[in-house]
């Protein structure tokens, strides 16, 4: 009995090492004809599909014998990161092109996933036409380029008017300091007690958006900053980093936000997105430019009153310190990847992705603030949406990440002291201090540097 | 001679069942990560995964959630109610025996992402339980957020209570009636009856059942993860939980191994102290 059991064992094991060896053999072919494209899909995100679907069909259609593979990754931004660096780590899986966050191009350069475009870049005469910041965006901390910008964002607080006038508030709204944002929200709350007042994204389920949304559009707004760009070290200690989670902790153990248990959902964004400002059941959030991308008839949720019931108001500084506003400013790229069989090939289906037509029809169709030139005059653009003269007159007071490679981590940490804070279970001193203690955990004592 | 045809078995057990430990184990001691210059090549770091690790506040945290879990769902939850069950269904009639057996082992059958879902849609805000308590006009606590720990230990308990029951309802089988029977002559009652006589002969059964439903619930992911997502905050992030997050969520390859050690080690202090009761049982 034992004997044959030990045999068919032996016959069913040396089977599955004859199928492993022939899957194995079946990668070596020639020059390659085919790419692989991926980018991120959501329930309300679906314009790269759109942009890549459009790209695939006039690249085919003008090089015939080449297959563009589309592999859309369906996933909110965490989740897209996980599963991108994953496909990265082996030849097999990795992409050609892809979808690629600003924020975590020298963090994925550095780990050896993207190829320089520099040389290549040079012979695109249509690079010319990126504006200058967009350009930056793209660099590695070596200073080569790794991702050619899709558009750039700027954040700020998007209001409902039509509540703002049931509970009595002067529009438009002209918030000058946190005070007067936490008043306006105490005012909802009391007049109109179904709605939600505010909405700051927080916690580790809403990920970079609360971090950047949320976190950093307060920070900023402080005398104190998160990185201190001459010195090249994070701050600990700041005391504006203890008041911007004092805010989020008045949000939410105030009763002015979403409850907690709402806002650690991880499908946060499409509720925002596509419930409760559509359904007027939010009055005030701390949101993207590029919310409206839904509402327009190409987007996921069509909503034609959202520019008449909606308005936009910048957020303001702490106390209203100059320049008074402050913004975020984020974006993504395409970039290929270093792995890649066919790196003209990719790059080559790169440049007409982001073609000047290409370009405008998902800026507009996204609602995202152009970096072409040729686009943002264009006036099929600027027509195109109520919203971006407002957003794009942001950029002049915008700050940008501080994307070392070590961000990612970094911004991690934040969420997690927001997510301390907001549910109560870390009082704003020991929601900071573990904070600091996990940046030290993360650049060494020498990457930081105490708040003066 | 004879044992040149397990070899090629022998080599493939080696390499896909001891070679995932070995590299996970080597992944815990270096820098390993999804994305920055550590991705593109890791490298040796010695205990600095470990002594972060026990320096990290949600590590205790972790610990003593698990263990929670573990006690609660598996040897508490899993193990009595399964006895009690098995006890109860030797008692009663053919019909009462089938269709609680069904209903028991349809929660078993279940896969379990198909059981942490009905889990969840059960206890949210607006589920079934509170639907339930709707009914009598009490308005139901947000359970998910307010009793995390509760919740997980009661659907991880729901879901494999059949197992046990059906282990014990196989045990109780084996346990001879006359041996009942002259115990009931010698005057002993229904409960002395079970502590005295049952349980003793069937204590093999309880400690295999006991070993295999903890070392199943220590890494049990799926379910805590549909359901609370280790939240609100850490309090119900246990280890599984939090090594799925430190390695994917933030992309710390090496420190999520370290965290998976960890568990290969509670699991091998469970598997110890279970074996050790057997091996005493045989003497």
């Amino acid at each position: 009995m034992k004997r044959r059991l030990a045999a068919g064992l032996a016959v069913a094991l040396s089977a599955a090492l004859a199928l492993s060896a022939c899957s194995a053999s079946s990668d070596s072919s020639a020059e390659p004809k085919t790419i692989k494209v991926a980018y991120q899909t959501t329930a309300t995100f679906n314009q790269m599909q759109n942009l890549m679907a459009a790209a695939k069909s006039q690249y085919e259609k003008a090089h015939p014998g080449v297959t563009i593979e589309l592999v859309p990754i369906q996933g909110e931004s965490a989740d897209y990161y996980t599963k991108l660096a994953l496909m990265n780590q082996s030849a097999a899986t990795a992409p050609d092109v892809q979808y690629e966050d600003t924020f975590k191009i020298q963090s994925d350069a550095a780990a050896g996933y993207l190829l320089p475009l520099d040389d290549k870049l040079a012979g695109w005469a249509d690079y010319s036409q990126f504006a200058a910041g967009a350009k930056s965006a793209g660099l590695g901390a070596d200073g080569k380029t790794y991702g050619v910008s899709l558009g750039t964002d700027t954040r700020a607080l998007w209001y409902n008017k039509d509540l703002f006038a049931k509970a009595g508030i002067t529009v438009p709204w002209e918030p000058k300091t946190w005070a007067d944002v936490l008043k306006a929200a105490s005012t909802i709350k009391a007049k109109l007690p179904d709605v939600i007042p505010f909405n700051v994204y927080s916690g580790k389920a809403a990920g970079e958006a609360a971090s950047l949304q949320g976190f950093q559009m307060l920070l900023y707004g402080t005398k104190d900053t998160l990185y201190d760009t001459s010195s090249k070290k994070w701050v600990t200690g700041s005391q504006g980093f203890k008041d911007s989670l004092k805010f989020v902790q008045d949000v939410y153990q105030g009763g002015l936000g979403p409850t907690p248990q709402q806002a650690l959902d991880p499908n946060i964004f499409t509720n925002v997105t596509a419930e409760w400002l559509p359904k007027s059941q939010l009055a005030i959030a701390l949101d993207g430019s590029w919310q409206s991308a839904a509402w327009i008839p190409t987007g996921t949720n069509p909503w034609p009153e959202w520019s008449t019931v909606l308005s936009q108001a910048p957020m303001p500084t702490q106390l209203g310190d100059a320049p008074g506003v402050n913004s975020m400013s984020g974006g993504w790229t395409l970039a290929v990847g270093a792995k890649t069989k066919a790196p003209n090939l990719a790059f080559d289906f790169l440049t007409t992705a982001l073609n000047q037509e290409n370009s405008k029809s998902y800026d507009i169709g996204n609602s995202q603030i152009a970096v072409r030139n040729d686009v943002a005059t264009d006036p099929e653009y600027t027509a195109a949406n109520p919203s971006f003269g407002f957003f794009s007159s942001l950029v002049a007071n915008t700050h940008f990440r501080a994307a070392t490679e070590d961000y990612a981590q970094i911004s991690n940490a934040i969420t997690v002291a927001m997510e301390a804070v907001m549910t109560g279970q870390q009082s704003v001193d020991d929601a900071a201090a573990a904070y600091d203690q996990a940046v030290v955990g993360i650049v060494g004592q020498d990457g930081t540097q105490s708040a003066n | 001679m004879r044992t040149i045809p397990l070899l090629p078995a022998t080599v493939l057990l080696a390499v896909f069942l001891l070679g995932p430990i070995l590299s996970s184990f080597y992944g815990s001691f270096t820098d390993s990560s999804l994305s920055g210059s550590a991705a593109a090549g890791s490298k040796f770091i010695g205990f600095d995964n470990y002594s972060a690790l026990f320096a990290d506040p949600d590590f205790p945290t972790a610990v003593i959630l698990t263990l929670l879990f573990v006690i609660g769902s598996a040897v508490i939850g899993q193990n009595v109610l399964g006895l009690g069950l098995a006890l109860l269904m030797r008692s009663s009639g053919r019909l009462v025996r089938s269709v609680v057996g069904t209903f028991v082992v349809a929660a078993w059958v279940l896969p379990e992402i198909v059981a942490a879902f009905a889990s969840y849609a059960f206890y949210r805000d607006t589920g079934t339980a509170n639907s339930f308590l709707a009914l009598f006009g009490i308005a139901g606590p947000s359970w998910l957020y307010v009793f995390p720990m509760l919740v997980v230990i009661l659907a991880n308990t729901w879901r494999g209570t059949a197992f046990s029951m059906l282990v014990y309802s196989a045990a109780l089988a084996d346990v001879p009636d006359e041996i009942q029977e002259a115990a009931e002559m010698d005057g002993a009652n229904g409960w002395k009856r079970l502590r005295l006589v049952t349980l003793p002969m069937i204590r093999q059964s309880i400690a295999t059942n006991a070993m295999i439903t903890t070392l199943q619930t220590l890494s049990v992911f799926t379910l805590i993860f549909v359901m609370t997502g280790g939240g609100p905050g850490v309090q119900s992030t246990t280890l599984p939980l939090l090594a799925y997050q430190e390695a994917f969520k933030f992309g710390q390859l090496g420190f999520g191994t370290a965290i998976a050690t960890i568990m290969l080690l509670v699991g091998a202090i469970f598997s110890i102290f279970y074996i050790r009761a057997l091996r005493t049982d045989l003497e």
